[in-house]
């Protein structure tokens, strides 16, 4: 096997602003995260030679082809629950390394916001339906058994480990209100989110992600051709993508306070990238936040330090801009958004603008950026569809 | 000798009290209580737990047949006793019948099973008795109804009380009734019906079955009686000239009049005390009577461990309000969730009947995991289709992890949701039901429940759930 290390660039990026959108469709979003993308790149539309896009909601290819009024190009529809943006960026990387295709374009984006109820969609599903297994369960449900057995392995009281989660959607509001393209722009305090509404116990309102409108594009090429575009392209270093069989619900080995397939999936990015310390060798980690717990449990499944050692590092601020492994810095999928199918792709936004220096709100500007983590998992505890992503300078 | 070999029962764990059925109405409050199903159980659930509790000591190959009586059938078509010989993991080869319309169909339908032992066309019969009758808000019979279950193995070996003999009329008497469509039963004037019905009909059938069997009423240590309620049951003993130590308590205070299931319930409560030796007078009333002359043998001895009537009772949980109650009948129209409705399919509930009605996991014949649902391919070893089915319907087990969803789209929601990995292997990924939210932990012992999940599609979807270890 060989490592798709600095073989493909990244010369053109896209985003819309993500939120409760109730005046833009699909096509809308569509639309305005790839011309963002063209200008960004200064490619034009006709030079395109095959796009993928990545939706959960969204049916094949000519859901990007019509709005875009592509000319008659290879378009392929990604969907692989909350991965679906990475194995779409994935997809059209392997194409550009194999030169079968010398430019691509892959869009990532969701419309969650037509059905008339609060939630995902119901037909947004990592099981295949049932009539009657697992009745009552939804997103926040199934992440909930693992934040109440890990408060359960460590020995956190059900205030201490409340409180921990706590902290790390503090540290994400604090860091989406300052991003002006993300949905929920608004501090919260401690003390709020401890006393939120239960969505799911133990997780309340702040422990969850909101449902987002959005999309995001990338244009890529090959490394050697980048230069022709611009100086400050970025290059990918490396992609793990696992994908579990499922036994959690069903073997009593699994633990729920681990990921396994996160575990796996950056093993294989570290390897092709050639990292051996990640705590050491990555600047920030744009990771999976769709609660707080799946943040807390991400951070060590990627191998950012020990088992059941995270709440040390959130405590201390390690995680926070200051720290010294910034996590989340956009917002996360906390409060910047998740829209399922943009998020691969929106993560990747915020590590190439914060390594190019063009970060949104200079603010939020970190230094020296080199290394980059990106992390997506979809499903559910003891089911995950996982992908990971490094990205850097050149 | 043909006769009773076990008998089990079921009370739902939850109470409604008189008093917060006064409280509703702004009427003066009565002490006492009657039991009332949870949102997810019905006929078809108690019956199943009835059951089992009966045949908690026999292998389930041996039951020739089930006769399910109810007058609150969750189908007008479509049987019930097939879904709870299937849940009970019976054989297939087995008559299953139901009987209906009537307070007496269990008492007929106790009938039907010993004439199947007698003719030697059964050797073992489980009757199963349920009911979860409706009552109209505020009226007399919210007070009295009640919701439970009784069985009764029917056997021509190990009886532990013989039947000495039995006596049966009907009576062309309409007293209450409910035609299809009727969500409620209506009664003609409540003096005609007792004066004319339940103080003459009956009184006067007792006498004639024991002029039938050679006897006298006193030669009866018990005598079982149905009475709608609990001043019906009184002024029915004066008539009888029974002693109060004779009759048997009627726990209309703890528990309610259970319709069909009401007088094997109490044959039930009454043999949970019985000594060997002992006469029990078990009597039925409606459209007519069913009257059984029964002693108690050595074999009572034998039936250990039930959780039959007295356990029950003493399991139970106040329900907090009388909105509650309406909501699980389903009595009131609550908001529409915007949410589609859960999806359903009968093909796929037909495919999986083993591990959904009959709760059958795998085990792997390579390394020996117990998995469920039933795999094709092991998640230990991969090993293709080398499996044994085995029930887990009876295996208890350790709460792993949960969560309490609150937003779930459920009649009475927070769903709690869990993760629980049983005795001797095998993990089962469920909701915990009869709970107490506030009193849930990792390591909360867990025993499997057969409940209707949800009623998308049209029909019934049924399933198991969890619970505390009940009692």
């Amino acid at each position: 096997m060989e490592s798709i290390k600095d073989k493909v660039a990244i010369i053109g990026m896209g985003c819309t602003s993500f939120g409760e959108l109730w005046d833009k469709d699909e096509e809308d979003l569509i639309i305005d995260a790839t011309y963002e993308a063209y200008e960004d790149a200064g490619v034009d539309s006709k030079e395109i030679q095959a796009a993928w896009v990545g939706t959960v909601g969204g049916m094949c290819g000519a859901c990007l082809a019509s709005p875009l009024k592509l000319d008659y190009i290879p378009v392929s529809r990604i969907e692989n629950a909350c991965a679906t943006g990475y194995d779409a960026i994935r997809s059209a990387a392997f194409a550009i390394a194999s030169k079968s295709v010398d430019l691509a374009l892959v869009v990532g984006y969701e419309k969650c916001k037509d059905e008339g109820y609060g939630g995902l969609p119901d037909r947004y599903r990592a099981d295949k339906w049932h009539p009657v297994y697992g009745y009552g369960r939804s997103g926040p449900s199934l992440y909930a058994l693992a934040a109440t057995r890990y408060f359960h392995r460590y020995g956190l009281s059900r205030e201490e480990g409340k409180r921990t989660l706590a902290k790390i959607s503090v540290k994400s509001h604090y860091n989406g209100a300052r991003n002006p393209k993300a949905h929920l722009k608004r501090v919260i305090t401690l003390e709020q989110a401890m006393n939120a509404p239960m969505i799911a116990w133990p997780l309340g309102l702040f422990d969850c992600c909101g449902v987002t409108d959005g999309a995001s594009a990338m244009i890529m090429c090959r490394e050697e051709d980048a230069k022709n575009y611009r100086d400050d392209y970025i290059t990918i270093k490396g992609f793990g993508l696992c994908v579990g069989p499922g036994q959690g619900k069903i073997n009593t080995d699994y633990d729920f306070t681990h990921w396994e397939e996160t575990v796996r999936a950056s093993k294989f990015a570290y390897q092709e990238a050639g990292i051996k310390d990640p705590r050491k060798e990555i600047d920030m980690v744009e990771l999976h936040d769709c609660f707080s717990i799946a943040e807390l449990i991400a951070f060590e499944s990627l191998g950012l330090c020990e088992y059941g050692h995270a709440k040390e590092d959130i405590d201390s601020g390690a995680i926070t801009q200051d720290g010294d492994i910034p996590v989340n810095l956009s917002g996360g999928l906390k409060s910047f958004g998740h829209p399922v199918g943009a998020s691969g792709g929106r993560e990747v936004y915020e590590i190439y603008k914060q390594i190019q220096g063009k970060a949104e709100d200079p603010s939020r500007q970190l230094q020296n950026v080199r290394m980059g983590l990106a992390h997506n998992q979809g499903g559910h505890p003891g089911k995950f569809m996982c992908a990971v992503c490094l990205i850097g300078a050149p | 000798m043909i006769g009773i070999s076990s008998y089990g029962a079921y009370i739902p764990i939850y109470r409604l009290t008189q008093k917060e059925i006064a409280r509703a109405w702004g009427k003066r409050g009565r002490g006492g209580e009657k039991a009332i199903c949870n949102s997810d159980e019905d006929s078809i659930t108690m019956a199943v737990e009835a059951a089992l509790d009966c045949i908690a000591d026999t292998p389930r190959e041996e039951v020739d047949a089930l006769y399910f009586a109810s007058t609150t059938s969750p189908y007008l078509e479509k049987q019930s006793a097939s879904i709870i010989a299937t849940a009970c993991d019976l054989r297939e080869d087995i008559v299953t019948i139901d009987f209906g319309n009537s307070i007496r169909a269990s008492t007929n339908a106790f009938q039907a099973a010993l004439n199947a032992v007698a003719a030697g066309t059964a050797k073992k019969v489980v009757v199963v008795a349920s009911d979860c009758r409706i009552a109209p808000p505020n009226s007399l019979y919210e007070k009295m109804y009640g919701d439970g279950a009784a069985a009764f193995m029917i056997s021509d070996s190990d009886v532990a009380v013989t039947i000495t003999d039995t006596y049966s009329m009907t009576s062309e008497f309409m007293d209450v009734w409910r035609k299809p469509g009727d969500l409620y039963p209506q009664m003609w004037e409540d003096r005609f019906v007792s004066v004319e019905g339940i103080q003459k009909i009956f009184p006067n059938a007792i006498k004639m079955a024991i002029e039938k069997f050679g006897t006298s009423i006193k030669d009866f240590d018990k005598v079982i009686y149905f009475a709608p309620d609990s001043r019906a049951h009184g002024t029915l003993g004066n008539l009888l000239g029974l002693d109060a130590e004779k009759v048997q308590d009627p726990m209309f205070g703890v528990m309610g009049n259970t319709g069909t299931a009401f007088s094997p319930m109490m044959l039930v409560a009454a043999l949970e005390q019985a000594k060997a030796g002992a006469k029990i007078l078990w009597t039925n009333y409606s459209d007519g009577c069913d009257v059984y002359s029964l002693k108690v043998e050595d074999g009572i001895s034998n039936i250990t461990g039930r959780r039959g009537i007295q356990n029950h009772l003493e399991s139970k949980m106040i329900i907090p309000d009388y909105g509650k109650y309406l909501l699980f009948r389903n009595l009131i129209q609550v908001e529409q969730r915007r949410e589609p409705d859960h999806p359903t399919a009968i093909t796929m509930m037909w495919r999986e009947t083993n591990q959904l009605t009959r709760l059958h996991g795998c085990k792997c014949n390579n390394c020996g995991t117990i998995q469920y649902p039933i795999q094709r391919v092991c998640t230990h070893c991969q090993t293709k289709d080398d499996f044994a089915e085995i029930r887990l319907s009876d295996k208890k087990g350790a709460l792993f992890t949960y969560s309490i969803n609150e937003r779930a789209l459920a009649i009475d929601p927070p769903v709690v949701l869990c993760i629980v990995d049983l005795d001797g292997g095998g993990r089962f990924y469920s909701n915990i039901t009869d709970r107490d939210p506030e009193n849930i932990e990792v390591g909360t012992r867990l025993e499997m429940t057969f409940r209707k999940i949800h009623d998308a599609g049209g029909f019934h979807n049924y399933f198991w759930k969890v619970r505390q270890i009940r009692c």
